[in-house]
Formats: structure tokens, sequence, C-alpha cells
């Protein structure tokens, strides 16, 4: 493995951070997270549950739109601009370019939760004044945000490789919806017959499934996580995240670039 | 061993919304271009040109032929390492300095680390961009753009090298520090193949041409071949307002300029005109011949191709 | 191989793999996590809280909650579970969202009331839903039905059942049915016809599958009531008449003129004991029997349920 695709990834980070746009959502999200501790004080008895689930909250969907928002462009932007030709005409391969450019990406929103996540630990500790041993499923809830922000970059990856940004956003948000009923979705399949039944499973089980990566819910109320579940969510995001990554550099291969 | 050998590189695209009709882009191209030449790759705007080069870079894919590069197939990534590509009106990663574009540019290009720190002092030297290596590319005018793009492209010291339009948008001096850095390319050893419509940068420039139009190949040669063809005449400049009538019986065209006259006749009509001259005490000041320019030569080739297009119709 | 084909090669492979290891994980994830969808449920039981985090998108969720109210309930009726405990919440909350998906109730009204494992057993709670979508919904004459429904069948309150009845006759375009089973109620509450009315209209009326099955069984059990009362006088006259016990089936048939060996909704012929008593012959097949068991019958801790809609 050449450490081409490393450049690739750290030129992306490069670039995001550098991107004033960044900034301004990461300021947004901190800002709820303090927010959250007002809307806590208001609600008596439950600041704790207000503060980890807006908290948590705040730090899925910003990422999520981070992650679609500078996504959609990593290709689409490169061709427009017409940057690509000279990196292409350079012994880099165009799946490296794919991969590099994911986990430069990937990076960028890990850094970005740990900042985030530093705001809503502070935000906790301000209204509970001193952590307890659930707390610790926090940094569980976090976990699996993360493997949601790299199926997503995946996603806005895959799109932004052969559809415009506009069009991209689209899609990559709608999948992050539908995703979000995935368990509803497999649920419906299973009540339909005939040709409607396979069509309704197939796309049941190609949405990603972020049903079962939003514990959001069960950590505020301090519930218990089986480590069998984060093992096979683990797996899942992984696979899942190679599934589309593969398809990305599968397009990307055959693309002309005019 | 050919620096480049086109067997046949062909691009159809198909256009249209529902009904998909052929397009050609390019037609069947065969063309070699030789180690150590400036070779140039002409034609109106549209001809076929830019997408030749994407081809070759691997860019497009052919609908049909192959290519060698340096003796390899155009598709083996180990070509890449020997080639570099300046794109026209090249845009760069604008949140990047200089310093750090080149240095990015030679990480991926797999130039080693102490080397590449190097290379990159000395590329922003040659293009005379040491200044304002730590500035923003956002910020640079067009002309430091293509400075830029000059130095990403022989960064790595390729043996060949790609420029499509180099001297687009650019002042009479920047037009002039890009051409005498393709003649140190050349000096170097090096192979240029660039494509442009500008013929008089052709014409000083390259040993060998190609003309392209429509997609098609119409001529290829050495320019001092391609313009020494037919019509031989002279000009024949002399002091004076002066136009003897001998001259105009030659059917000399004659010009006055100032304080000269500016004649152009049949090149065997030479002696006399010169003949003519002396006895008329009229100070001779220059006597050239003339060559058929690259122009006209382009021009012909062009319309030959429009009659005959003509005629299919 | 070129380097692009190689490329191509395995980022296929990569892609199948991948998407085969992807849905094996989702099936073993769901396994982990059954009841995924009612999980919320526990946490936000208040269907108001609900109704704010939908945005706007009440309709959209209601639908979405009843989805998984049938599901909930479809899947612990099928592994003959014991306990509904969530039913209620989920009915609830979809019709908090929609207090005019009328399904919802229906099913309230079938399910909820009756004790486990037929139900949730919260007679209550199906009462409260009930005058909730009355409430909302002045006009729908079958939530009166259905309120009635549940004093009569579980809480065996006729009076109160029909008070609900005369109420709902009142609604415009109200059923007839209703001021036959007012004045039913009065009198002839305990009688199997009026019984035999109710459940049949509820099969009649409803497009839920769980309900019919639910209804047929009542009229299943209703039918060997009758047919075992009726057996069962026919040996008492019998031994009246004789001064003994039939001997079996085809005397007593022969004897009393009874048109043909009776047999039970199955199409098995009832038993007749050495003791003189009328039994099924396999009770396990049957729900709610009231006639017709042997002796210190105890019916399955997990009943069998069949699909008898015709």
């Amino acid at each position: 493995m050449s450490p081409r695709m490393l450049y690739i990834a750290f030129n992306t980070f490069r670039e995001a951070v550098r991107d004033r746009v960044l900034y301004n959502l990461i300021a947004f999200a901190l800002l709820l997270s303090g927010a959250a501790i007002f809307v806590g004080q208001i609600s008596i008895h439950i600041e704790r549950l207000v503060v980890v689930n807006l908290g948590l909250t705040a730090v899925s969907l910003f990422g999520i739109v981070i992650a679609i928002f500078i996504g959609i462009g990593l290709v689409s932007k490169e061709i427009e601009k017409r940057t690509l030709y000279t990196v292409l005409s350079r012994p880099v391969r165009r799946w490296e370019f794919i991969v590099g450019k994911f986990l430069g990406l990937a990076g960028t929103l890990i850094v970005n939760t740990f900042f985030m996540a530093i705001g809503v630990f502070g935000a906790l500790l301000y209204v509970v004044h001193k952590f307890s041993a659930p707390d610790a499923l926090i940094l569980v809830a976090l976990y699996f945000i993360i493997l949601e922000f790299l199926i997503i970059c995946s996603l806005a990856l895959l799109f932004s490789s052969f559809s415009s940004p506009l069009l991209s956003a689209v899609f990559a948000f709608s999948l992050f919806v539908i995703g979000s009923f995935a368990d509803d979705l497999r649920g419906f399949a299973a009540l339909t017959h005939g040709a409607t039944r396979w069509l309704a499973t197939a796309a049941a089980y190609l949405v990603p499934n972020f049903s079962a990566l939003n514990v959001i819910s069960a950590v505020a109320h301090q519930q218990p996580l089986r480590s069998q579940l984060i093992l096979q969510n683990t797996l899942y995001a992984l696979f899942y995240t190679a599934m589309v990554l593969s398809a990305a550099v599968l397009i990307f291969e055959r693309r002309n670039l005019k | 061993m050919s620096a480049i050998e086109i067997l046949g590189l062909e691009k159809t695209y198909m256009v249209g919304f529902w009904r998909k009709r052929p397009k050609s882009a390019l037609r069947p191209l065969h063309l070699t271009i030789e180690e150590g030449e400036i070779f140039g790759f002409l034609g109106p705007n549209g001809a076929g040109k830019t997408t030749t080069l994407k081809m070759l870079m691997g860019l497009v894919f052919p609908t049909a032929g192959t290519a060698r590069i340096l003796g390899r197939e155009w598709t083996d990534p180990e070509v890449k390492a020997q080639i570099g590509f300046l794109p026209e009106q090249p845009y760069f990663y604008d949140y990047l300095t200089a310093h750090e574009l080149l240095d990015y540019y030679g990480q991926i290009s797999g130039v080693p680390g102490k080397d590449r720190k190097r290379r990159v002092e000395e590329m922003l030297q040659r293009v005379g961009l040491t200044e304002v290596k730590g500035m923003q590319l956002r910020k640079f005018s067009k002309g430091m753009l293509q400075r830029v793009g000059i130095a990403q492209a022989i960064l790595h010291n390729p043996k060949l090298v790609f420029f499509d339009e180099p001297m687009s948008g650019l002042d009479p001096l920047g037009r002039r520090e890009v051409r005498d850095l393709i003649e140190q390319l050349k000096q170097e050893g090096r192979t240029v193949f660039f494509s442009t419509h500008i013929l008089s940068d052709a014409e000083a420039l390259c040993d060998r041409v190609a003309i392209i139009h429509k997609g098609e190949l119409r001529g290829v040669g050495a320019v001092a071949d391609l313009t020494s063809t037919v019509q031989g005449k002279v000009e024949v400049i002399w002091q004076g307002r002066q136009i003897p009538a001998s001259m105009k019986v030659l059917g000399a065209e004659c010009h006055v300029t100032g304080d000269t006259v500016r004649a152009i006749l049949p090149e065997n009509q030479q002696d006399t005109a010169i003949d003519a001259l002396r006895r008329e005490r009229i100070r001779l000041i220059a006597i050239t011949p003339l060559r058929t320019s690259l122009e006209a030569y382009f021009v012909e080739k062009l319309q030959h191709s429009q009659t005959t297009v003509g005629k299919r119709s | 191989m070129t380097a692009a084909q190689r490329t191509t090669v395995i980022a296929s492979a990569c892609l199948a793999i991948s998407t085969l290891a992807c849905i094996l994980l989702l099936r073993h994830i769901d396994e982990i996590r059954p009841q995924a969808t009612v999980d919320d449920a526990l946490f936000v039981n208040s269907p108001k809280m609900i109704r704010r985090a939908s945005l706007g998108f009440d309709g959209m969720m209601a639908c979405i909650y009843w989805t998984r109210t049938v599901q909930y309930f479809g899947e612990r009726h099928f592994n003959r579970e014991l306990t509904y405990n969530e039913l209620a919440p989920l009915l609830e909350i979809t019709t908090t969202l929609d207090p005019q998906l009328f399904p919802a109730y229906q099913f309230g009204a079938s399910f909820l009331a009756p004790a486990p494992p037929n139900g949730a057993g919260e007679p209550d709670r199906a009462i409260e839903l009930m005058k909730y979508g009355i409430q909302h919904n002045p006009n729908n004459w079958q939530l009166y039905y259905n309120l009635g429904f549940i004093y009569y069948t579980e809480l065996k309150d006729y009076k109160k059942a029909s008070e609900v009845f005369e109420q709902g006759v009142e609604v415009p375009g109200a059923n007839p049915l209703l001021k036959v089973l007012a004045a039913k109620m009065a009198g002839h509450a305990g009688d199997r016809a009026t019984a035999r009315l109710l459940w049949s209209d509820t099969y009649e009326t409803n497009h839920d599958s769980y309900v019919r099955q639910n209804a047929v069984e009542h009229l299943r059990a209703i039918q060997v009531d009758e047919d075992v009362t009726n057996l069962q006088s026919a040996v008492t006259r019998f031994g009246e008449r004789t001064g003994r016990l039939p001997a079996s089936m085809s005397e007593l048939a022969a004897a009393e003129h009874l048109p043909r060996i009776a047999v039970d909704p199955d199409g098995r012929p009832y038993k007749l004991t050495p003791e003189g008593r009328i039994e099924v012959q396999n009770p396990d097949d049957f729900n709610f029997l009231t006639k017709g068991m042997p002796p210190g019958y105890k019916p399955p801790a997990l009943p069998k349920f069949h699909d008898h809609t015709r």
C-alpha cells in the first residue's frame, strides 16, 4: 500500500480545516450544547437527560450536515474546477484517490466529534457536578455516531463521484432519514406480498441501518448496551462502508472526465 | 524509441437526451513523436486537441485505438511518473500556498522527502515565484498560476511534458517567458508536446507540427518543410520612396512604409530586380526568400477540408 | 491483466462480499434487538412528547407507530407470549398522533381488554382509549359499539353496555344494530344469540385479520356451547324416557330423531362419555370454551391459534 493514499487523505483533511464553513457549524453545535444547560434548568430533575439527549443529537446532526456538505463536493468540485487533472496525470490510481478522499473526510469528522464531545461532557459536568459510571455509555454513543459518520461519508463520496453536488446532497440526506427508520422499513417489507415484497426487502436491507446505531435515548436513560451489539454494529459499519466505497471506485474508474 | 506513438486513438461521444446519436470528437489518429523534439499540435478550437491529450493522460477513455508512451502502454501507471501535464487554464487548490501545492504534487508523484524539499525550491526559483511561495493560490494572478502550472509539470523531472494551450491568456512578457522555458526544456533533453491555436508560437518553437481539424489529422511534418513548399517568392526591401518602372513590369507588389519600400516578387525575377535597383542607384536594404507562413499552410489545409466537406454534402 | 482490470475485479469482489456481509450482520443485529422499534415506547411513552418530536409529520408517525403496534402484537402472538405490556402505550401514542386512525381503536377493543394470553388484560385502559376516540370523533358510532363491546364481553357490565349502545344510537347514521343490542342488553344480555350477533357483526365489519380471527374463535365457542347444550338435553330426555344412558351417539341420534351424528365446527363428532356427558373431542382446538370440556380440564397455557377465517 503506497503512501499516496495517505497524502491525499491529509490534503483532504487540510482542505476541510481551512474551510471557514466548518468552523461556523462547529461553533453552532457547541452553542447548542451550552443551550442544553439552560433547557435542562427549566425542566427540573431531568437536566442530565436533556443535556445528554440534546448534546448527542447536536453532535450527530451537525456531523451529518458537515459530512454531507463537504462530502458532496469531494469529487465533483475537483472535476468542475479541473484540479483533478493534474492529480490523475501523476502515478495516482483512481481508486487511491477515492479511498484517500474518504480517509481525509472521515478523519475530519472524527477530530470534529472529539471537540464537540468535549462540549457535551463539559455541559454534563456543569449540570451533574460529577461523572458517574453509566456516563461511560456516552462514549459508546459517540462511537456509534462516528460509525454513522463513516457510512454517511462513504455515501456522500459515492454520489459525488457521479452526480452534481445538489443531487448528491439530496440523495445522501434522504438515505440518512430513511436509514433512521430502517427497522420499520424491514417491518413494512415483511408485511407485503409477491413482487413488492422482494423489492421492499431488497431496499430495506440496502438502506444504511442507522436505527441500530442510534442509541442516544438508551444512553440518556443510562440503559446498558450489549457488547455483542457493539461488535456487530462495528462490523456492519465497516462492511457497509466497504460496500459503498467499492461501488464508488467502480463508478469512478469508468468515468470520462470531460 | 519514440516518445509517443499514437496508434489509432479514436473518441466518439453519444449525445442527445433520449435518442443518442454518435458525435465524433476524434477520428482514428496515427501519429508519432520522437524523443527530444518540440512537437506542436495545432488546430482551431474544438478540433480535438484537448480530447487527444486527455486520452493520453488517461482522463478520458478512447472508443478505440491504443498508444505507447516512452515504450510502455499508455495505461501503465508507471508511465505517469515520467510525464508532466499542464492543462488548459489550470486551476489549483486555492487554499494551499504555492509551496504546499508543489510539495503535495511531489508527494503523490513519489519524489522522496529530502529530494522533494530541494526540488520544490528549485522549481519556485526557476519559474520566479520564490517571493510568493507562502501566499495562498487564491490570490494568484493568471500569469502566476500558469507559472505554478509549469512548475508542477516539471517538478518530478519527467522526460516528456504535455502542455495544453500554455500561452493562453498571457501577456507578451508571459508568453516570452513560457517560450524560453520550453526552449530550455528541449535543451535539457526533454520532449515537449504542446497544443495551441496560436501559429506564430508554433512556428517559432516547434521542430514538427501536426494540424488537426474537426477530429481529423490534416497534415504532419517539420515546420521548415511545410512552409518551404510552393510559390518561391522573395521580399526585396530598399531605401527611399521611389519605385522603378521596371519593378512594376516585373509584377511586383510594392508597399511604401515611411522611408522604405517593400516589394514582393517571384524568385526567378530576383536578379532582374537587383539590377534594376543598381541602375537607379537605389540602396538595397534586404533580400529575403519568402516562405509560405505556417498560417497560410494552415488555412489552406482547413479550406481544403471545407471544400471536401462541401463536395460530400 | 492490466492495472485497471485488476482494480475492477478487486472492487467488484469487495462489493459483493461486503454486501453479503452487511445483509448477514443485519439479520444478526435484528435478532439481538427484538422489538427494536418498540424500544422507543419504553423511553418516551409520553404520547405528547412524541407528537412534539414529530415536527408536524404526525400522520406519518402515526402510520409508523400503527405498523409497529401490529407487528408487536403479531410477533408476541406468534411466539405465544403471555404479556402485551407495550400494547396500551403503543395504541395511545398512535391515537395521540392521529385520533382518526380508526383501526387502532378496533384493535384496542379486541385486544387490550381481554385477559392474557388473549390480550393485554387492561380493560380500563381500553375503555379510556375508546372514550378518547369518542371525544375526538363524536360522529363515529363504531366507537360506541366498541366501548359497549368491552363492557359486554370483558366486564360483563350489561347495564353500562346498554347505556353506551343507547348513546350510540343517537349518532346520525348509526347502524340499527346498536338499537337492537341496546334492547337485548336489558333482558337477554346473557343470551347466546346476543353474543353471536355481536361477534358476527365484529367479523363482518372488520378488515383486520387478527380481529376477525378472534371473532371467529368466539363464534366457534358459541357454536360448541349451543351444540353441547342441545345434545346434553337430548341425553337427559333419553334418560327420562328409558331410565338409562344412551350406549352411543348413534343410538342417541336415532332415539331422539336427531338429523345426523352431531359434529363440532371442525367436523369431529361429539363424544358421549360413559357418565353421560357430551364432550368435544379436542378441547385444545378451541378457545373461549364454556361447555363440552372434560372435568378438571385446564386450557393450555399457550393456546393454539389457527386461522379459521374463511
